[in-house]
């Protein structure tokens, strides 16, 4: 079982996720060409004007005006995107399996940094059930997938403590790993590579087309 | 929950078209619509909502509603567009009413919340989009559709007839003769440097707007002309109703009469969505790449003519005065700056509403909501309630408004609210502020 998740199963994952990822921008691409709206309004110094606006903390007044939900998602996002690449476990792996070497994080600082995904994604998880306009547009399939997202980190965390038994949890912690990557290009998970493009179409909307700002 | 007494308006207009409506007439438009091109963006949009909420801030509606969670903009989305397509066109009539309600009464189009959503989702896109399925069925609100049916009869949006047209120019051209002797309103004059357009409601009941405008134009030596023949009227509601082939076809009336004079540029009133129909809706359905003259909103002229002391202001306003920056000039064309040099000419104690520029609230009256008529002005009354504690909090008593659309919405927030406040065009100021020449005003 071990061997399976290990090896062929991480494969298909990333298999999945590179050309579902592939497969999400070719559609976009042909869609928004067939549309003679989009990209002739599109520059390219607005629409990075528009994405650094937003990737920078406290960049847009949207962010501005909830400071401890825009923290929380911010520290989220930043951990969420950094761990799987800079775990101790997995530069060990990739020695291992590969020969690479690879800066990793201290295994105390990842520790915190993979508490934090999920004390936020639990967050996220009772804001989505508790307020009103969140729930009002909720459906039990995208707490899953919020579930999903959260389910390497929680087997992670458990994996590195080793307080269950390590063999299943490793296997657990792969599986859901392998689950997550699968997810993305099918779900809204796709806004980790969607952001930049629909980002850079309203700032060149508002910022060529119209001369204003939108952030 | 929406608000029960906005389900229960009798609206002519919707009970009759649905009524009359088969589900394989909706579905068969549904789906024509969402299988053009444009339609594409808009799943795309759907397939990246994360469903946060995050935009539900960022509305006027949903704020004033009391944080009615079905005025988000995100639920609006959700209870129209994505059910028509997650069920693929196959939704009754009543969903259609429903869904005309949602967008014709409850959003207004003016992006706001595309500014707090991190992606930058166009939702008012999506929900234009709605209102053109609604007009392809005919399910429009009775008012709105009235000022489409007069935009294609006429060309303009208030069945103003020809020789009324010509009559009020005339009789405003006397008007204005009392400020300045010997004025003139040039009619059809060829090769002009101007064409001033203005919008329907100011012949029909705010006729004196066109003698002020004349009075500055002459005073400020700007060689300039009106149009006596269709075309004279820039604004289209029919880019509001829905009616994508009406727009198109008065936009093109209007442009196509300023080639005709041979003018060098077009300048136009006080109104925001006229300036968003002819220089971007019009000429992109058009498919044109752009006006083919240059378009200049009435605040630019100010501040063009101010700027080049064309005309001086000798008498400054010292009430506390605030501003209003309409959606379609402003997150539509970011003149906020000009509009405060103008207004700093005209002001001495401008109070500033909070929040403003790009991030102002919207007045509930533009995108064709108040356009919908008697039937909706307590449900849009109710949608502004923020508007009302934004205009109250500046303390200010006069609320400058350069857009008709703006001004009356905001008469109505005054009225409704009881707000000690009045409000103006910026015109009007500027008639009564400047100087005039010499032994002409005492």
């Amino acid at each position: 079982m071990y061997d399976f998740v290990r090896g062929p199963l991480v494969w298909i994952a990333l298999l999945v996720f590179v050309s579902g990822l592939l497969l999400r921008l070719v559609w976009m691409v042909k869609t928004v060409r067939r549309d003679p709206t989009v990209l002739p309004a599109m520059t390219l110094r607005h629409s990075l004007r528009s994405i650094a606006h937003w990737l920078i903390p406290f960049g847009s007044r949207s962010m501005r005006t909830r400071p401890f939900f825009s923290a929380m998602s911010y520290a989220f996002h930043l951990c969420l995107l950094l761990l799987p690449v800079t775990v101790m476990a997995h530069s060990v792996e990739w020695q291992q399996s590969w020969g690479i070497r690879w800066w990793s994080l201290p295994p105390r600082v990842a520790d915190g940094m993979t508490l934090l995904v999920i004390l936020a994604g639990v967050l996220f998880l009772l804001r989505r059930v508790m307020s009103a306009e969140v729930r009002n547009v909720n459906t039990p399939l995208d707490l899953l997938i919020l579930l999903i997202v959260l389910g390497p980190f929680a087997t992670g965390f458990l994996a590195y403590h080793q307080w269950v038994d390590y063999q299943t949890i490793i296997v657990l912690h792969i599986v859901s790993g392998a689950l997550w990557l699968i997810t993305i290009p099918f779900t809204w998970l796709q806004h980790m590579f969607m952001f930049f493009f629909s980002r850079a179409f309203m700032g060149s909307e508002f910022g060529a087309v119209r001369n204003a700002r939108d952030w | 929950m929406a608000d029960l007494a906005d389900m229960q308006v009798v609206d002519k207009g919707l009970e009759k078209a649905v009524a009359g409506l088969s589900e394989e007439r909706i579905q068969e438009v549904i789906g024509s619509v969402l299988s053009q091109a444009v339609a594409g963006r808009l799943k795309l949009y759907l397939q990246t909502c994360v469903h946060c909420g995050l935009c539900a801030e960022a509305c006027h509606t949903y704020v004033s509603r009391d944080k009615d969670p079905d005025f988000a903009p995100v639920a609006k989305v959700k209870d129209t567009l994505a059910v028509m397509l997650k069920k693929k066109g196959r939704v009754d009539a009543e969903f259609m009413k429903n869904a005309a309600r949602v967008a014709f009464v409850e959003c207004g189009g003016c992006r706001r919340c595309s500014m707090y959503c991190p992606f930058g989702i166009d939702i008012a896109t999506m929900i234009m989009t709605v209102r053109r399925i609604c007009s392809l069925l005919g399910v429009v609100p009775q008012y709105i559709q009235d000022t489409t049916n007069s935009h294609s009869a006429t060309s303009n949006q208030m069945w103003v007839q020809p020789d009324d047209w010509i009559d009020t120019l005339i009789w405003q051209e006397e008007d204005a003769q009392l400020e300045l002797p010997g004025l003139r309103i040039p009619l059809d004059k060829e090769g002009a440097d101007v064409l001033y357009s203005v919008i329907a409601p100011e012949p029909k009941v705010m006729a004196q707007l066109i003698a002020n405008m004349a009075v500055v134009m002459n005073v400020a030596g700007i060689d300039w002309t009106m149009s006596s023949a269709d075309g004279w009227d820039n604004s289209n509601m029919a880019m509001f109703s829905g009616d994508l082939e009406i727009m198109g076809r008065i936009e093109r009336v209007h442009w196509e009469r300023a080639l005709e004079l041979r003018v060098k540029r077009m300048v136009m009133g006080e109104c925001g969505h006229a300036y968003r129909g002819a220089v971007y809706d019009g000429p992109k359905w058009l498919g044109w790449q752009g006006p083919p003259l240059p378009m200049i909103h009435a605040v630019e002229l100010y501040y063009d003519i101010l700027r080049e002391g064309r005309i001086e202001i000798v008498d400054k306003l010292t009430e506390p005065v605030t501003i209003q920056d309409p959606c379609n000039i402003v997150r539509g064309s970011g003149l906020h700056e000009k509009l405060r040099y103008v207004v700093a000419a005209l002001c001495d104690n401008v109070v500033e509403m909070s929040p403003n520029h790009e991030h102002n609230y919207c007045c509930a009256a533009g995108g064709g909501v108040i356009n919908c008529g008697p039937p909706w002005k307590l449900s849009r009354l109710k949608s502004i309630k923020v508007k009302a504690q934004q205009l109250g909090r500046t303390g200010a008593s006069l609320c400058i408004t350069p857009c008709h659309n703006c001004h009356h919405g905001i008469e109505d927030i005054i009225g409704h609210y009881q707000l000690h406040m009045r409000t103006s065009f910026i015109l009007e100021l500027l008639v009564k502020q400047m100087k005039m020449p010499e032994g002409v005003r005492g």
